[in-house]
């Protein structure tokens, strides 16, 4: 049975202790929908790894391996090895996740290992945009001006400066044959890109961003729209890359994106840019970045690159 | 298949799984996280359209669809998150505050 076009079978179990409107909790589900029955996890250390299995419970109802920080794309790597061996590699899914930390920092260098090896096994990225599970300190993939513990906003800072790593360019290119970004508020369009990847033969990628009501400080009830909003402004534009050719989902005109405030006032950890006083410059430059980044996606698209 | 009995220790007065292997079967539902939640969220069967995109966006998924195709949280584990109050299209579910 399908309710939305999502198989109705739960295999990512409640009285997990993930917090109260945790956005990757959603991805968890969608992830597990898009596996099915015959499939292998693996994860990194990270939010959900701690908040999945307090021992002696588990939330997982598939066969679920936890790896340290680094390492969740090297086990995958073995499993699809051993799977080869007992020649049952078309039989059984092999997905292997973690977190935004795990992914563009500390296990970047083994993602990369596997990506380059090919193996035939999917990643999936759960995007909240910084270390949460050990108390928000910046990553990677923290965006430009948000203070986290470890870029802490004040008067000689205004978060974070650095801009967020391009990671769905950077595996692309490895030559994987699918690498796609993904929202939680967009639950078809990422379940549709979560058994894409699946499905398709070789190393493939999907960065799902889910956002964090604890890290963000925001109110739970609010994290579907906020991620909602993240791809109206054009934060997180929707896209895929197949076969290292560019298809933009959504958001496909710069001049219609809502303006970033929009995304940027829901959240506490950009409270600094608009009080005490409104930081004009620093809003106006990821404005900027946001719209030419859009815009060189969808020349990208255009040109058939 | 693990015989889970065969990778039983014991470590002082705690019996433990070697490798801290366990069987995946989800017992974190053993847990009733509901004793988390400070709101409650209350469908109005009336407005509820049986769309289901409370369930699909519901972190716990803790959300059920009932024997007349609406659909309610599972008191027992819903943390009073209040994603669906927010996400419904009907504004069929509203929050209500958790008496002591």
């Amino acid at each position: 049975m399908a309710i939305l076009g999502l198989p109705e079978e739960e295999y990512f179990a409640p009285g997990h202790r993930a917090c109260a409107g945790c956005g990757a909790g959603i991805a968890m589900r969608l992830i597990t929908k898009a596996a099915g029955k015959n499939s292998i996890l693996t994860e990194s250390t990270g939010c959900i790894e701690v908040v999945s299995t307090p021992y002696p419970e588990t939330a997982w109802r598939l066969p679920w391996v936890h790896g340290a920080f680094e390492n969740p794309a090297s086990i995958a790597s073995g499993i699809c090895a051993a799977l080869k061996a007992l020649g049952k590699e078309d039989e059984i899914n092999v997905i292997a996740f973690g977190g935004d930390g795990s992914t563009y920092d500390i296990g970047f260098g083994y993602l990369s290992g596997a990506f380059e090896r090919g193996h035939n096994f999917t990643y999936v990225c759960y995007d909240n945009e910084a270390y949460m599970n050990t108390g928000i300190q910046r990553s990677g993939s923290t965006p430009y001006g948000a203070s986290t513990t470890t870029s802490p906003a004040g008067k000689e800072s205004i978060g974070k400066e650095e801009w967020k790593k391009d990671i769905m360019h950077i595996i692309a290119a490895h030559g994987s044959p699918y690498v796609a970004s993904a929202s939680i508020a967009y639950v078809q369009d990422a379940f549709r890109k979560l058994k894409t990847a699946i499905e398709t033969k070789g190393p493939t990628f999907v960065n799902l961003f889910a956002p964090c009501p604890t890290g963000w400080r925001f109110q739970g009830e609010k994290t579907v729209e906020i991620a909602k909003l993240a791809v109206e402004t054009g934060v997180t534009p929707l896209y895929e890359i197949i076969n290292g050719k560019h298809k933009i989902n959504r958001p496909n005109d710069v001049s219609k994106l809502n303006p970033v405030e929009e995304y940027l006032q829901t959240q506490g950890r950009y409270r600094h840019l608009f009080k005490p006083e409104r930081k004009d410059k620093e809003i106006e430059f990821i404005q900027n970045r946001i719209k030419e980044n859009l815009s060189l996606l969808l020349e990208m698209a255009e040109k058939g690159f | 298949m693990i015989d889970f009995e065969k990778v039983k220790q014991k470590v002082g007065d705690t019996e433990i799984t070697i490798g801290a292997v366990l069987e995946s079967k989800g017992s974190t539902s053993n847990t009733k996280t509901g004793a988390w939640r400070s709101m409650r969220p209350i469908v109005d069967k009336e407005k509820c359209t049986g769309c289901g995109i409370c369930w699909s966006l519901c972190p716990e998924g803790c959300i059920k669809k009932g024997d007349d195709e609406k659909f309610e949280a599972d008191l027992d584990y819903c943390k009073g998150c209040l994603i669906c109050v927010n996400e419904c299209p009907q504004k069929a579910i509203t929050a209500v505050a958790e008496e002591k």
